[in-house]
């Protein structure tokens, strides 16, 4: 699960709504891979970052370097895009764990696959 | 030799009208074992895959796809924040929303759930296109009535409405204004041929469709057959031998 998916992630347990994002990461893998650098698709993905949820998960995983906020025309910043490029697309957390901070919920991630099913007293339906 | 599904995808991406040239974030539901997704990356986008089945996403997991990928049931909704996604595709996934697997289950229920947590997730004014296969004409109802009552405008594309090989339904939903709907494919090459039904003033006399017909020529066999199949009647299906000339002394 790379980092640019957790932090759209929320969680759907019934009840929960809004306040079910973020989802607090814990991870005991952590990987990176190389990926090939597209600085177009990462300026336009940095409006849809919430830059705190990211900040707290890149400390969970002690990543260094990670910018604390958008800078003044960060389009052109190509340092900025690529330091944002790895943080949200490079690190992969393989093994770990997602927690709705409402309901207290567990979603245990297993190569690098979150489970996100929920039991039926927890659908909205 | 072009995998179906990989076909399938192609054209629910072209249905899709993503801005060219765009890498765009889109969503795979139904995602199996990536076959939809990479050419989803092979065209340059990213994306993330839900799919029900751990087996399907190991699967996926040893292909080394380039997309992330979530275990998740779509009939409990989409677990992500508004505005994440700039489209969705699914190919054959969205008619499983239909069966009830547990007793507990209402399809319409676990439907609205679907398309109002997908509604939410797309960006205003995106687009889903979900290739499905609709057991009869009440199901895909029943879908778009769901997909109706959660916001979504749009309808259905019928591609080879005359071919019961190659007709496939793709269901494009708008998230935003009222956009244009594409024209399905069909056999004839000038494309005038209209998919959607026509509602004119002058009434064809029923007789005089099979005035051009000699009888017994091979084109009234196949009219015959055609007429007792629809009567719902058990029909040898056509071949090339189909109404073919007999030697004389037959």
């Amino acid at each position: 699960m790379k980092l640019l998916t957790h932090n759209l992630l929320s969680s759907h347990v019934r009840g929960v709504g809004p306040r079910g994002f973020p989802l607090r990461l814990q991870a005991t893998e952590v990987r990176v891979n190389p990926v090939e650098f597209n600085p177009d698709f990462v300026a336009r993905m940095i409006p849809k970052v919430e830059w705190a949820a990211l900040l707290e998960a890149a400390d969970t995983l002690n990543l260094a370097e990670v910018p604390r906020e958008p800078t003044e025309g960060y389009e052109h910043d190509e340092d900025f895009l690529r330091k944002m490029h790895h943080v949200l697309l490079e690190v992969e957390v393989l093994e770990g764990t997602l927690q709705c901070p409402e309901s207290g919920r567990l979603f245990p991630i297993s190569r690098g696959i979150p489970n996100m099913l929920l039991n039926d007293e927890e659908t909205e339906t | 030799m072009i995998d179906v599904q990989t076909k399938m995808t192609e054209r629910a991406l072209e249905l899709l009208c993503l801005p060219e040239g765009q890498p765009s974030y889109l969503l795979d539901i139904g995602c199996g074992t990536g076959l939809s997704g990479d050419y989803l990356t092979e065209e340059g986008h990213y994306w993330v895959g839900i799919d029900i089945s751990p087996a399907m996403l190991d699967a996926a997991l040893d292909r080394e796809i380039d997309g992330d990928l979530l275990l998740g049931d779509m009939g409990q909704g989409v677990p992500f924040r508004p505005g994440s996604f700039d489209g969705c595709i699914s190919i054959s996934a969205v008619q499983w929303l239909c069966n009830a697997n547990k007793k507990s289950d209402i399809p319409a229920k676990r439907l609205y759930c679907f398309f109002s947590s997908l509604y939410s997730v797309l960006v205003r004014g995106a687009r889903a296109v979900l290739q499905l296969y609709p057991e009869n004409s009440e199901q895909l109802e029943l879908i778009t009535t769901q997909a109706t009552r959660a916001g979504f405008t749009g309808g259905v594309v019928v591609d080879y409405p005359n071919s019961t090989k190659a007709k496939k339904f793709y269901l494009c939903l708008f998230s935003g204004p009222s956009a244009f709907l594409p024209k399905g494919l069909s056999e004839a090459e000038d494309g005038e041929e209209a998919t959607e039904s026509r509602f004119t003033k002058d009434r064809a006399r029923y007789r005089m469709a099979r005035q051009g017909m000699v009888k017994k020529s091979r084109e009234w066999v196949l009219e015959k057959k055609e007429r007792r199949r629809r009567q719902g009647k058990a029909v040898r299906p056509d071949t090339q031998y189909t109404g073919r000339k007999r030697r004389p002394r037959f």
